[in-house]
């Protein structure tokens, strides 16, 4: 139970330095906002802009940024040498990834939760379905948790927060929610879909929608199979560093 | 057992590079091993190596009767390091920085507020408990450092340039605090303050290209190579490879 104590060392660094936080919740909730708001003043915007469509996108959104928490507070702790302190120590690669892990969880939660709440004043429906979709975020939400622990075990603390930012955008650019990427389909379509973003977006605006397991399942799938992959190339990586 | 420490034909070699060469020597229970050599001589490598954070390109190293190689995890639950750099988590307090430390060693959360607490009083934190440790002196973060590395109760504790970057009043606290810890633990000290190495150790290995060069107590030193002083004697077992 080792990763417990590392665990919560880890939750009190990220809650104790906020401001990342704050952005990474504060500034999907202002653009479900401001798109909402643009939505029902001008009259023709695209279907995707609706609510029930938009705040899934908005919701994984979101959620990408806990790659570059994790990712940041990973670099941080290789920057000092702190970790080279707890790698002396008996911890095992598995405390290690379990001890970022676990506490970005309830985070992505959260995020999920603000943002739907925030959907609610702006006209989305409460029903059983939004607790679904904050459930089935959870495999996005580990997806880019190893993304972040990929990129930390990797890349500087400097270069990590750039390269977070591109994944940010790539994430949102590629997955459908901010134009439908049926409607451009050809090649693009056919690339953003070999990547997850666009399957989890799929995944969060079925279930939202009440779509069973049969509809969710194959977006299901394709985002756990990379959360999988992804996870066992940070695990690689970060045994690789722990012998550095 | 007499022995803490037992190195054998221990090599590191990184791309053509051989930063630690055919290391061989021992170090008794309870005494104060201090390392010496110039920067780039191999002994942050070497303290690496003892630690289970490098694996050997060769050789072994024994640590009370467990192989840095076969047995890495019972080696690491006997030692404790505090690492060169500042080494603390800096949004946790100083309290919460020892608590994390005997946990991860595994304390429950009584006992791990015990030997913090102890700790606090032991090394002159109690005023700083509270405080985040980002906030702390330099000085103070080497303090709260080497009590991090206590807490554990480790049999052996490695000391990696502890004084570095240290103002002169900070570095004569930090050498009293270490003072204190002779014979109470083994103690592996790695520095290149030459002073530091005669003022504390008991005995002295001088390091140079990945090689120990000489090895044994400060006077053993001083006769075998006919040097006044141990700097004198630095010097003369270093320089040639320098020319």
């Amino acid at each position: 139970m080792r990763f417990l104590a590392f665990s919560t060392r880890n939750r009190k660094e990220l809650l104790r330095d906020p401001i990342s936080l704050i952005f990474g919740i504060g500034l999907p909730v202002l653009l479900l906002l401001v798109i909402s708001l643009i939505e029902r003043s001008v009259s023709g915007m695209a279907e995707i802009f609706s609510i029930e469509n938009f705040a899934p996108g908005i919701a994984m959104f979101s959620l990408s940024f806990i790659a570059l928490f994790s990712g940041m507070l990973l670099a941080n702790d290789r920057s000092s040498s702190f970790l080279a302190r707890l790698f002396a120590s008996p911890l095992a690669a598995s405390d290690y990834l379990l001890g970022y892990s676990l506490p970005l969880l309830p985070i992505a939660l959260v995020q999920s939760a603000v943002c739907f709440i925030t959907a609610f004043f702006l006209g989305l429906s409460v029903s059983v379905n939004v607790l679904l979709t904050i459930l089935v975020l959870i495999p996005v939400a580990i997806l880019f948790i190893g993304i972040g622990l990929l990129l930390g075990s990797i890349f500087s603390n400097k270069q990590v927060s750039p390269i977070c930012s591109i994944v940010v955008q790539v994430a949102a650019l590629s997955s459908g929610m901010w134009f439908d990427l049926h409607q451009i389909g050809g090649a693009f379509k056919a690339v953003c879909y070999a990547l997850p973003f666009a399957h989890a977006v799929d995944l969060a605006k079925i279930t939202l929608a009440g779509g069973g397991f049969t509809a969710i399942y194959p977006h299901l799938l394709w985002v756990a199979g990379y959360a999988a992959v992804i996870f066992a190339l940070a695990v690689r990586a970060f045994k690789k560093r722990m012998k550095a | 057992m007499l022995n803490a420490v037992e190195v054998n034909n221990l090599t590191k070699r990184f791309k053509g590079r051989t930063a630690v060469d055919s290391l061989n020597f021992s170090i008794k229970k309870g005494e104060f091993f201090a390392l010496l050599g110039q920067n780039g001589a191999g002994k942050t490598t070497t303290i690496r190596l003892l630690c289970c954070l490098l694996t050997p390109t060769s050789g072994d190293a024994v640590l009370l009767g467990d192989s840095i190689i076969e047995n890495p995890t019972a080696v690491k639950q006997k030692l404790n390091v505090s690492p060169q750099e500042t080494a603390v988590a800096p949004n946790l307090s100083v309290k919460e920085n020892l608590e994390l430390i005997a946990a991860i060693y595994g304390s429950n959360k009584q006992e791990a507020e015990v030997k913090a607490n102890k700790m606090l009083t032991a090394l002159g934190l109690s005023e700083r408990a509270r405080d985040k440790a980002k906030t702390l002196s330099g000085g103070m973060q080497r303090r709260l450092s080497i009590a991090m590395a206590l807490i554990s109760d480790p049999q052996i504790i490695f000391l990696d340039e502890p004084t570095i970057g240290l103002d002169v009043r900070a570095r004569r606290e930090l050498w009293k605090l270490i003072r204190e810890l002779k014979g109470k633990i083994t103690i592996i000290l790695t520095t290149h303050y030459l002073e530091e190495a005669e003022a504390l150790a008991d005995k002295i290995g001088i390091m140079h290209y990945g090689k120990i060069r000489m090895l044994g107590s400060l006077d053993q030193i001083k006769e075998a190579t006919g040097q006044k002083t141990l700097e004198d004697a630095f010097f003369m077992l270093t320089e040639k490879e320098v020319e």
